[in-house]
């Protein structure tokens, strides 16, 4: 479990963070979503004892960071952002200094570096200097270090940020498998991340949480959730039938392919009833398709609504 | 302890990872041997004893020691291990005496490896062997001073070659400290008692005893206590400067 009370930083006179307070139990994994620089890294350094907190406390499995640092350090497991590792060792020296200072020993030792190599795929690359690995590998040995001995609680700073897409599939992947048993927290600024990996998203601005609620909620929040859209020629014509059509708040027409948005009030709109209302009126229309809510447009919302007030 | 000696160990061996070592050593070896004979005349000397070698060491450290501890901190500021390592289990101080100690031992061996000199010299004559003993100990405490500042001054940036310079000025006060050019630095504005006390800090009025074989306990005090002291301050200078 990791919580956070009231976490406070300051830089000088800017406030990095400003009272961000929230709760992870095991099985979750809660995606800290923002703009750079909304206070995401700040919090993670707090909670992962790197960082001092100006004020307010952070617990991992009930150790006290700054109190019992030692024992909150033993239950986490951290990825910094970028993944650094020394670039003149091995994935397999670096590993091992890792498992040194963390106190592994013997056989426990070898099974969990076989268990990490193994599961990171990391075998082939052992004895190569990490300087010459590609970014792929470079992130799979940060992850390697941060999982190395099987903590209960994860904290990853943008795990799968300048990987491509197969690279990112397969960090998902484990940190899906990870977050089985354990507590996992992650920050990321792609937004399809949170929808297929986290189990709540945060949204986290100018060093506040703006909104905590699973993916479905947020998405929920977005005006295209149960919106219906459609190609029409005549897209004048198509907005006129449509216009005063029970159940349709209003439209929206896209600038580059034409496609016209119809925007539901209350519950979606029926993509039956749409084609209906249209050939009653005599409007030409094809790729009739209902939409789903779109993160992007929702985190948008958040972040600069609070920008701008 | 155990964590120290993890890092100790980690960090030794990244001297050798890189040409560093081989580089640093063969420079070293070369301009420890230049001194002695070039500059100190031990040949000319007739004497059976490695003074002419001692004697330069601190010009050597003052060149040497900086390249070799301004990487110790600065590198790992720059590269984001930084983060890494101080959440791992470990305490600032481990870390920092770990990474220190690293340096120390490099320089030591370096040390040990001008053990040639010490065989030319019993050849040629019948030096007192307690003396030399004395005085190799007296440098590598020397040494171990030098570093000591450097890695303050390099847990103060992430650029080495700032760290590098930084410490080679700092390094030629702290030789130099009993020396008119340095103490009129302080003399125009301290107490006398502040000038004295700034006198009695220069490393080289404290080796020049040790370099002629006495090794004066109170030396040997002073030099641990300028490593505690910088040790001190590189802490203080990380646990400043973390959020940079």
């Amino acid at each position: 479990m990791i919580q956070a009370h009231a976490l406070h930083k300051r830089y000088g006179r800017l406030l990095a963070v400003d009272g961000i307070s929230f709760k992870v139990e095991p099985g979750e994994v809660l995606g800290f979503l923002g703009p750079n620089g909304a206070g995401k890294s700040t919090t993670m350094k707090m909670i992962a004892g790197f960082l001092a907190p100006t004020s307010g406390t952070a617990t991992v499995c009930g150790h006290d960071v700054q109190s019992d640092p030692m024992a909150a350090r033993r239950s986490l497991g951290y990825l910094p952002e970028g993944a650094p590792g020394y670039g003149e060792m091995s994935p397999e020296g670096f590993l091992g200094f890792v498992a040194d200072v963390r106190g592994l020993t013997g056989g426990r030792r070898r099974e969990r570096l076989q268990a990490v190599f193994r599961r990171l795929s990391l075998e082939d690359v052992l004895h190569q200097p990490i300087d010459t690995l590609s970014k792929g590998f470079k992130r799979r040995v940060g992850l390697a270090a941060a999982i190395l001995h099987d903590p209960p609680a994860l904290i990853l700073d943008e795990p799968t940020d300048g990987l491509d897409p197969n690279q990112k599939h397969e960090v998902r992947t484990l940190i899906r498998e990870l977050a089985r048993e354990r507590t996992v927290l992650l920050s990321t600024h792609i937004l399809e991340e949170v929808e297929a990996v986290c189990s709540r998203a945060m949204i986290v601005a100018r060093g506040k949480v703006l909104a905590d609620n699973t993916p479905a909620e947020l998405l929920a929040r977005s005006r295209f959730q149960g919106a219906v859209s459609v190609l029409a020629a005549d897209s004048i014509a198509a907005r006129a039938a449509l216009d005063g059509m029970p159940g349709v708040s209003g439209f929206h027409q896209e600038a580059g392919d034409g496609r016209l948005y119809v925007f539901p009030q209350g519950k979606p709109v029926a993509p039956d009833a749409v084609a209906e209302r249209l050939r009653q009126r005599g409007v030409a229309f094809s790729g009739l398709q209902p939409e789903r809510g779109r993160l992007d447009e929702v985190f948008r919302r958040i972040t600069t609504a609070q920008a701008k007030a | 302890m155990s964590a120290v000696y993890s890092v100790f160990k980690r960090e030794f061996g990244s001297y050798f990872s890189t040409p560093l070592a081989a580089v640093f050593l063969v420079i070293f070896l070369a301009l420890a041997g230049a001194f002695t004979f070039y500059l100190g005349g031990f040949y000319e000397a007739g004497q059976a004893d490695l003074q002419p070698f001692f004697r330069f060491h601190p010009w050597l450290y003052l060149l040497l020691a900086p390249a070799v501890a301004m990487r110790l901190w600065a590198e790992e500021r720059k590269s984001g291990t930084l983060e890494l390592l101080l959440t791992l289990p470990l305490s600032l101080w481990q870390a920092v005496l770990g990474k220190f100690l690293a340096a120390w031992a490099f320089l030591g061996l370096a040390l040990a490896l001008t053990f040639p000199m010490w065989i030319t010299v019993a050849w040629l004559g019948d030096p007192d062997h307690g003396v030399i003993l004395a005085s190799y100990l007296g440098s590598w405490l020397m040494a171990g001073a030098f570093l000591a500042i450097g890695s303050a001054l390099s847990a103060a940036t992430r650029s080495q070659v700032v760290a590098f310079i930084l410490t080679v000025v700092i390094c030629l006060l702290m030789l130099l400290a009993g020396f008119p050019m340095a103490l009129d630095l302080v003399r125009g504005w301290a107490p006398q008692a502040w000038v004295d006390a700034f006198a009695g800090l220069s490393f080289l009025t404290h080796f020049q005893a040790i370099s002629r074989g006495v090794l004066d306990l109170r030396d040997v005090v002073f030099f641990l206590l300028c490593i505690a002291t910088w040790l001190a301050a590189t802490v203080l200078v990380i646990d400043l400067k973390k959020a940079d």
